[in-house]
C-alpha cells in the first residue's frame, strides 16, 4: 500500500523544527530515517496530516562528537555512521556492539539513532542500549528545551515522555571508560527482531567486585536497565551469576507469548543470554 | 519547502548520472517514481517495508530501501539503479556476468536488490569472511535459487573485473 496524503514541510534550522510542532504537534510526525515511520505510512497504520522532514536541516553533524566525558548524537547521525566512527569504537564500545544486530546494512544507511530512541520500540537495541548505559535526551520545543534521563524517557511500547510539540534534538552518552560491555541476542533470522535480547555493562568497584547491569531487548513495555547484586570475579564465574541472573528475570522481567514464541521460552532464554553477556561484559573488563 | 496534501513539489535527481528535473506529490516512495515516472522498471518493489530488499538502489554511494524514502526527501540526492550497471553497448557489469555464471538468479525478482547492495562490496569480497560476506547481504532475500549460487557470484566478480580490464 502506499501512504495516504499528508502537508510536507522541510525546515532548515530546528527553530524551524519547534515553529512547526508548536503550531501542528499532534497531528504532525517527524520524519527522521524513515525506517520505522515510513512502513507504518505505507501500511497506513497511521496517517498524520503532516510530515516534518528533517532530513534538510542545515549544518547538522553527521557523526558522534565528544563533549566532555559525553557522547552526543545529533538528529541525523546514521546508523552506519554511528557505528563505523572511531569516536564509537573507542569511547562507546557498547553502541557498536549494539548497532551491528539492527537490521541490515540498506537499513543502517538511512536509520538513525536518535530515531531508534524516539521511536521506543521495546524490541530495538538501541533504547536498551541507551537505558543501560543512563543516556540522557536533549528535547526541545518552541517553549525552550530540557533533558529527559532514560527511564523518564520510555513509557511503554511505542511510547515516550515527549510532548506533542517536543522533539529530540540530540541523544547524550556517558563514555563507557573502564567499563566492560557485551550484547546477546537470539532471533530467528539474521537481522529481525529478536526474540530476546540483552546489553550488558560490567563496572569494576573496590576490592575486585564487579557490579553487573543489564537492559533487556524485547522482554516488557519499555527497557529498563537492572543491576545485579555486586559480584567477584569467581562469583560471575560460577553459580552465583546464575542465580541472580535467575532471580531477576523471573522478578522483573515481564515477557510476552505471541505468535513467534510463549513467554515461558522467553524468560528461559533471558537466563541464559543474561548470563552470557555478563560474563562476556565481565571478561572484558579483565583485559583493561 | 512547505507542500499541501496532493501538490506537486519540484525536484532534482541524479539517475545512473543523468539529471532529472521532476514534479512529485511528497507522499510518493522513490521506488515509485523510478518506476513511473522515470519508467526504470528494474528497481522491483516486493513487500514494501523493508524486509525483501528487491527495491535497493545506491543513494550517493550506499545501499538503502527506495521503498522507505520519499521521493522528495531524495531532492538532489545521486542514485544507482541496476540500469547503470550494463554498459551503453549492452556489455553486462561483471557482477552481472558473475550471477549468470554462477547460476545467482531464476525468476530474477530479487537480483537487481542482490546486484545493487553488492555493488560497493563486491571488490573486497575476497577479504570477507564467508559469514561476513552473507552478513552484507542479510537484508536480500530470494525465494528461488538460494543463497549459495549468489554469494558465489559475489565472490566471483572482482575476478571477472580483473580478466575483462586485462589487456
Ligand atoms: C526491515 C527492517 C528491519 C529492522 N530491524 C531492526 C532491528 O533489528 N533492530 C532495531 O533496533 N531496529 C530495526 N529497524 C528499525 C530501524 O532501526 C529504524 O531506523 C529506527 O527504528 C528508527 O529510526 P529512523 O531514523 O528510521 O526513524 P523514523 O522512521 O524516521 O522515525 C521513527 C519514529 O520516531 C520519531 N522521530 C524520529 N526522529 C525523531 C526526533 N529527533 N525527535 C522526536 N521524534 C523523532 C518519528 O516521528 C517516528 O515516530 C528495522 C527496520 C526495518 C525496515
Ligand atoms: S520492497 Fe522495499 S524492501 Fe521490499
Ligand atoms: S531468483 Fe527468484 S527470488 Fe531470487
Amino acid at each position: 500500500m502506499k501512504p495516504a496524503p499528508f502537508a510536507y514541510h522541510r525546515p532548515r534550522t530546528r527553530e524551524e523544527v519547534d515553529g512547526l510542532l508548536a503550531e501542528f504537534g499532534g497531528e504532525a510526525k517527524i520524519l527522521a530515517g524513515g525506517q520505522s515511520l515510513i512502513p507504518i505510512l505505507n501500511m497506513r497504520l497511521a496517517a498524520p496530516a503532516h510530515v516534518i522532514d528533517i532530513n534538510g536541516l542545515a549544518d547538522e553533524l553527521v557523526e558522534p562528537a565528544l563533549l566532555g566525558g559525553t557522547v552526543t548524537i545529533g538528529p541525523l547521525v546514521r546508523h552506519a555512521a554511528a557505528e563505523g566512527s572511531q569516536l564509537t569504537a573507542t569511547a562507546l564500545p557498547l553502541l557498536a556492539q549494539a548497532l551491528a544486530y539492527v537490521a541490515h546494512p540498506a537499513i543502517r544507511s538511512r536509520g538513525t539513532v536518535v530515531g531508534s530512541i524516539a521511536h521506543a520500540d521495546p524490541a530495538a537495541e538501541l533504547p536498551a542500549a541507551f537505558a543501560a548505559l543512563e543516556g540522557e535526551a536533549r528535547v526541545r520545543s518552541a517553549r525552550g528545551s530540557r533533558s529527559i534521563a532514560a527511564p523518564d524517557l520510555f513509557v511503554s511500547h511505542l511510547e515516550t515522555s515527549l510532548e506533542e510539540d517536543e522533539w529530540i534534538e540530540e541523544v547524550r552518552l556517558p563514555v563507557q571508560g573502564v567499563r566492560g560491555s557485551a550484547v546477546e541476542e537470539f532471533a530467528r533470522r539474521h537481522g529481525d527482531y529478536a526474540l530476546c535480547g540483552v546489553v550488558a555493562l560490567a563496572e569494576p568497584r573496590a576490592g575486585s567486585r564487579i557490579v553487573l547491569a543489564l537492559a533487556y531487548i524485547g522482554m516488557g513495555p519499555a527497557p529498563v536497565r537492572l543491576e545485579l547484586p555486586e559480584l567477584t570475579a569467581s562469583d560471575v564465574a560460577g553459580d552465583a551469576l546464575e542465580d541472580a541472573v535467575r532471580t531477576l528475570a523471573h522478578e522483573q522481567l515481564e515477557p510476552e507469548d505471541d505468535i513467534h514464541a510463549s513467554a515461558r521460552y522467553r524468560r528461559w532464554l533471558a537466563e541464559r543470554l543474561g548470563v552470557r553477556a555478563a560474563r562476556r561484559a565481565a571478561g572484558a573488563l579483565e583485559k583493561h | 519547502m512547505d507542500v499541501r496534501p496532493r501538490e506537486l513539489a519540484p525536484i532534482s535527481l541524479t539517475v545512473n548520472g543523468n539529471v532529472h528535473e521532476l514534479e512529485v506529490e511528497p507522499r510518493w516512495l522513490l521506488c515509485d517514481v523510478l518506476r513511473h515516472q522515470l519508467g526504470l522498471t528494474g528497481t522491483h518493489v516486493g513487500c514494501e517495508h523493508g524486509v525483501c530488499g528487491c527495491c535497493t538502489v545506491l543513494i550517493d554511494g550506499r545501499p538503502a530501501r527506495s521503498c522507505l524514502m520519499f521521493a522528495v526527501t531524495a531532492d538532489g540526492a545521486d542514485i544507482r539503479t541496476v540500469e547503470g550497471l550494463a554498459r551503453g553497448d549492452g556489455k553486462l557489469h561483471p557482477l552481472q556476468t558473475a550471477f549468470r555464471r554462477h547460476h545467482g538468479l531464476q525468476c530474477g525478482f530479487c537480483t537487481p536488490g542482490f546486484l545493487m547492495a553488492a555493488l560497493p562490496i563486491y571488490r573486497r569480497a575476497g577479504a570477507l569472511s564467508d559469514d561476513e560476506l552473507r552478513e552484507a547481504l542479510g537484508g536480500q532475500l530470494c525465494r528461488c535459487t538460494g543463497y549459495v549460487g549468489i554469494v558465489a557470484a559475489v565472490r566471483a566478480a572482482a575476478e571477472i573485473e580483473a580478466g575483462d580490464s586485462a589487456p
